[in-house]
């Protein structure tokens, strides 16, 4: 048997490298970075009335033309007036200009989801992290009441709030909401320090006298934080589902316009026979965005806790 | 019985065992598996040579990290990205695994070489049957074969690894670590293929049935005189189980030969290491093997790998990579240390 | 197959009616929590629309003993789970003497016909997806293009279902606008009544199924890559066995386990948005009649529906826990975990 010398290498070594090399920083993911940027969108459309960008108070019912189309169009339906540059995206039946009621409303739905995903993941993070960390019975009874209630058809019992209660709170709903948002957040991070208390890291601490405080939060959290954010994504664009779904019933706040009670308006007045399909377009669009941005920044947090998803290689 | 008095059996047990050099069952040539990393490969295994016999045991022996598992997989050809055989040959009967793909490659594996896996607990699929799994073996390679037939089969290979009938209806977390790997012996033997590759068979399980799993290995090659190659850093089972050894350190083969040699005297210095580190109840010894101290795998290092951690390095040794030469009777070394009549120069 | 011990079975029927019990009693305290009198506010309401009622005062009376809110709180909580326990719902304001059980028997089928198809499509075509998403054996194309289908998981399924009708139903006139069957067609087990229905469920099914099957995708695929990583892949790969049979036996197999525990969760979320796609398309499902019962106050359907619902939702969770030992052979071993 001798040495021969080696045998030349395969071309796919520098592809290898490459593919290695992008993993820089996790956090510089572009689908999360290109959701966050979503959602900043619509959430910096909050400034434009207070800021005198524009004149926001035509929201309301009677304060604009009725029934104009978005400037840019040219429908020739003696029932609908002349695209008026005063109103970009138009009005509606009501005289409410459909361009404030985007830069009210979209805002406010993205609000709603956020109070609601905020409130339900801090109870979350509460019980999920005593639950693991306590265990024994009230382990059992947190893990018990969350199963429970997280098969409980939380748009139901809202329509049975909302079919009780006149006139509900922006507030009150999103913390209602919450009532029903925490149990997906508890068992994540139930599971997580239950499998995390195991591992080298927090045993060391542990050994180490550190308290349980300073595990919980200077060890643990740290490497929970990508599944947190992706649960609180996912739970924001769950809350604005329940919240839109019952504006869209007409159950939901009615003071204020939101996208869910806008769709709620022009379905009353049958505006999809109209072929008004700027005033349903327009909240749908806008929900789209914030959707579509939540839903990119919670695949993008996926990749970001979950390395292996990053790429899959062919064989 | 401890590695120690294992050894001191084999001094009176001086058999020259093992067949001709013809009949090499698996002949590997060159064989290089780089690892791609960020900062260049690793060359986790670098032109590793040698040839198992028919019915022969070969241990393969080193330190964690040397590249004796990397090896086996590269013979099964289950090397993962972003590893790769970088060259060489694999043949096996005759056939290069190297250059096989697709449906040749998948035909070839099992019915011509197996796998007992170093994880015999997470190496069963955890929702089928024991018997499913056997099963699903045979039936691929082998077609269709009447349900009567395949349970005889099934039964047979399980007293064989002397496994209870009643394993057949079980599932893997049902049985203890011991019977999952006799499990997968008995799945490793269901074709009778030419080569077996044991992955540190026993490294998971206590001390008893480390025992255990070593003599059903050693059963079950005797009855079916079938061809291993056994990965492992227990010295112990190697003593018991193999007819040669191969010591590997940092992806190449640094001293090979028959057993019973190689426990009488080790030519390599990193050989002597390795038997002196396995502790001994007759005596108390210091331990010389220290970590750490091995060379960065991504370079090619001239002269010799070992030369880093050798209590006996020369100038040579840093000019110049020793060739594996036989210096005494079937005990190959690569190691400056001796002259070409094996005579020890210092 | 394991088979079921009874400890699992007692904690699994324990979990199914503290889940009921939850339900209803925040159906009982709901309305007793609001503020004012329900029950008066519902009777103003209802003069709003009718227009003027003969004998409020004893209307309000009536209801308040129809309602069990004519007692102290402990004795109506007792009446009420009771009447609960023995399925007596009570019966529609709105249309006396129509029991709000019959309602619910009418309109329950349809909604767990069109709700468990779809969920059943969307369950098994999303995790097919996300599956090949994660083999590294499916050709890199295709791995791109499934990604595609998931397009419209981020929209909301009732707006999908908006522009579904207002595309397929209103200007293409493809598919029916409303209704579960075509006017004129005989009920029964013919074969124009069953392609009426079929014709009638497709876009309540499709929107379903286009928009939730995402989330199937990508927990697969997720899970798919975990399960690419075990060791009994590695050796399934040594045994040679085809790669179809690992994706299917040895992959989706094991990579299945969480997502049925996932799909037992997401059952309530499921449930609540199949009622806006009911309205959407005017079925006459749960969601709808729901709907009709909000609009004309017709609380004791409103209470039975929801009611209903979360019996229905806590029932096929149970079913999906019994039959996991069937498909986890490890389950009835582990203590309490599902």
């Amino acid at each position: 048997m001798s040495v021969a010398t080696a045998a030349p290498a395969n071309g796919s070594q520098d592809s290898a490298r490459r593919g290695l090399n992008t993993w820089d920083s996790p956090w510089l993911n572009f689908k999360f970075l290109l959701g966050l940027s979503m959602i900043a969108i619509i959430l910096l459309m909050a400034g434009a009335g207070p800021l005198g960008l524009y004149d926001t108070t035509r929201a309301r019912v009677a304060s604009a033309p009725l029934n104009l189309p978005p400037v840019w169009t040219n429908i020739d339906n003696p029932f609908f007036g002349e695209p008026d540059p005063e109103y970009p995206l138009g009005t509606d039946s009501d005289g409410r200009d459909l361009t404030a009621v985007l830069l009210v409303g979209a805002p406010r739905s993205l609000h709603i989801g956020l109070i609601a995903a905020g409130a339900g993941m801090l109870i979350g993070v509460v019980l999920g992290f005593s639950a693991g960390f306590i265990g024994g019975w009230w382990d059992a009874f947190v893990r018990t009441i969350s199963d429970s209630i997280i098969t409980i058809p939380a748009l139901a019992v809202l329509i049975v709030i909302s079919a009780f209660v006149k006139n509900l709170d922006v507030v009150i709903l999103a913390l209602l909401l919450a009532a029903f948002a925490w149990p997906g957040p508890t068992r994540l991070l139930r599971a997580q320090v239950l499998s995390m208390r195991e591992r080298g890291y927090v045993q060391m601490a542990r050994l180490s006298g550190a308290n349980t405080f300073s595990i919980l939060f200077r060890e643990m959290l740290p490497n929970m934080l990508p599944y947190l954010a992706a649960s609180l994504t996912g739970n924001v664009s769950g809350a604005i589902l329940a919240a839109t779904g019952l504006e869209a019933l007409g159950l939901g706040p009615t003071r204020i316009p939101t996208m869910g009670m806008t769709i709620y308006h022009a379905m009353y007045v049958s505006a999809l026979f109209r072929g008004m399909w700027w005033w349903w377009g327009m909240p749908i669009v806008a929900l789209v965005i914030v959707f579509t941005g939540l839903f990119l920044m919670t695949v993008g947090l996926d990749e970001i806790a979950n390395p292996r998803l990053r790429g899959i290689r062919e064989q | 019985m401890t590695a120690a008095t294992t050894i001191d059996a084999m001094d009176t047990v001086m058999v020259d065992s093992g067949p001709s050099e013809q009949d090499a069952v698996l002949d590997i040539r060159n064989l290089q598996v780089f690892y791609a990393t960020p900062s260049g490969d690793v060359r986790a295994v670098d032109n590793v040579s040698f040839k198992v016999q028919r019915g022969e045991i070969i241990g393969l022996v080193g330190e964690s990290g040397c590249g004796k598992t990397t090896t086996a997989m590269a013979i099964l050809r289950l090397v993962q990205p972003p590893g790769r055989i970088a060259g060489g040959e694999i043949n096996l009967d005759s056939v290069n695994l190297a250059d096989l793909e697709g449906d040749d490659l998948r035909e070839t594996r099992w019915t011509k070489l197996s796998l007992i896996p170093q994880g015999a607990m997470n190496s069963l699929n955890p929702v089928m049957r024991i018997s499913s799994q056997i099963k699903d073996t045979i039936r691929t390679h082998e077609g269709r074969i009447s349900n009567r037939e395949l349970k005889e089969r099934i039964l047979q290979l399980l007293q064989l690894v002397g496994l209870p009938s009643r394993v057949y209806d079980m599932y893997p977390h049902e049985l203890s670590g011991g019977m999952k790997q006799r499990a997968c012996i008995a799945m490793a033997i269901a074709l009778d293929p030419v080569l077996v590759i044991a992955d540190e068979p026993t490294s998971a399980l206590d001390v008893v049935v480390q025992r255990v799993v070593g003599e059903t290995l050693l059963d079950v090659k005797e009855r079916l005189g079938v061809s291993m190659i056994v990965i492992g850093h227990d010295m112990g089972l190697m003593a018991q189980l193999v007819d040669r050894l191969a010591v590997m350190y940092a992806g190449r083969i640094v001293e090979f030969a028959p057993v019973e040699s190689i426990f009488n005297e080790q030519l390599h210095p990193y050989t002597q290491l390795l038997i002196e580190s396995i502790p001994s109840i007759k005596e108390k010894k210091p331990l010389k093997l220290t970590e750490g101290l091995t060379h960065d795998l991504r370079t090619h290092m001239q002269g010799c790998i070992f030369q880093l951690r050798c209590p006996h390095v020369m100038d040579i040794c840093r000019e110049e990579n020793p060739p594996m030469r036989a210096l005494r009777s079937r005990h190959e070394t690569a190691c400056h240390l001796y002259d070409d009549d094996g005579i020890r120069l210092h | 197959m394991s088979e079921l011990t009874l400890g699992y079975f007692l904690r699994r029927l324990g979990m199914w009616l503290l889940t009921i019990w939850i339900g209803a009693t925040l159906i009982f305290t709901i309305p007793r929590l609001a503020p004012g009198d329900p029950i008066t506010a519902m009777v103003e309401r209802m003069i709003q629309q009718a227009g003027y009622i003969e004998n409020s005062a004893d209307l309000i009376e009536a209801w308040r003993a129809r309602f069990g809110l004519d007692g102290p709180w402990h004795v109506q909580y007792r009446n009420y789970l009771l009447s609960m326990v023995r399925v007596d719902l009570g019966y529609s304001l709105a249309n006396f003497p129509a029991r709000v059980t019959d309602i619910i028997g009418r309109s329950l089928p349809w909604t767990l016909g069109m709700v468990s198809i779809a969920t059943i499509l969307s369950f098994g075509a999303g995790n097919l997806i996300g599956a090949l998403m994660a083999w590294r054996r499916v050709p890199a194309f295709i791995r791109n293009i499934l990604p595609v289908s998931l397009t419209f998981t981020s929209i909301p399924f009732f707006m999908f279902g908006i522009l579904l009708i207002s595309f397929l139903a209103f200007k293409w006139k493809i598919f029916p606008a409303f209704g579960n069957y075509g006017r004129g067609v005989e009920p029964g087990w013919n074969l124009d009544f069953i392609l009426s229905v079929l014709h009638h469920g497709l876009l309540p099914v499709l929107s379903i199924v286009v928009t939730s099957m995402g989330f199937w995708a990508l927990g697969m695929r997720g899970m798919m890559v975990t399960t690419d990583g075990e060791d009994y892949m590695i050796l399934a790969n040594a045994k040679g066995l085809r790669s179809r049979r690992i994706f299917w036996f040895y992959g989706i197999r094991n990579s299945m386990l969480p997502q049925v525990t996932a799909l037992a969760l997401n059952l309530g979320a499921v449930a609540g948005g199949s009622l806006l796609v009911e309205l959407i398309f005017g079925y006459p499902g749960l969601g709808y009649f729901l709907y009709q019962a909000i609009i004309s106050a017709d609380y004791t359907v409103i209470q039975g529906i929801v009611f209903m619902l979360i019996v229905g939702v806590a029932t096929a969770v149970l079913i999906l826990d019994l039959l996991y030992p069937m498909i986890d052979p490890r389950i009835t071993y582990s203590k309490g975990q599902a």
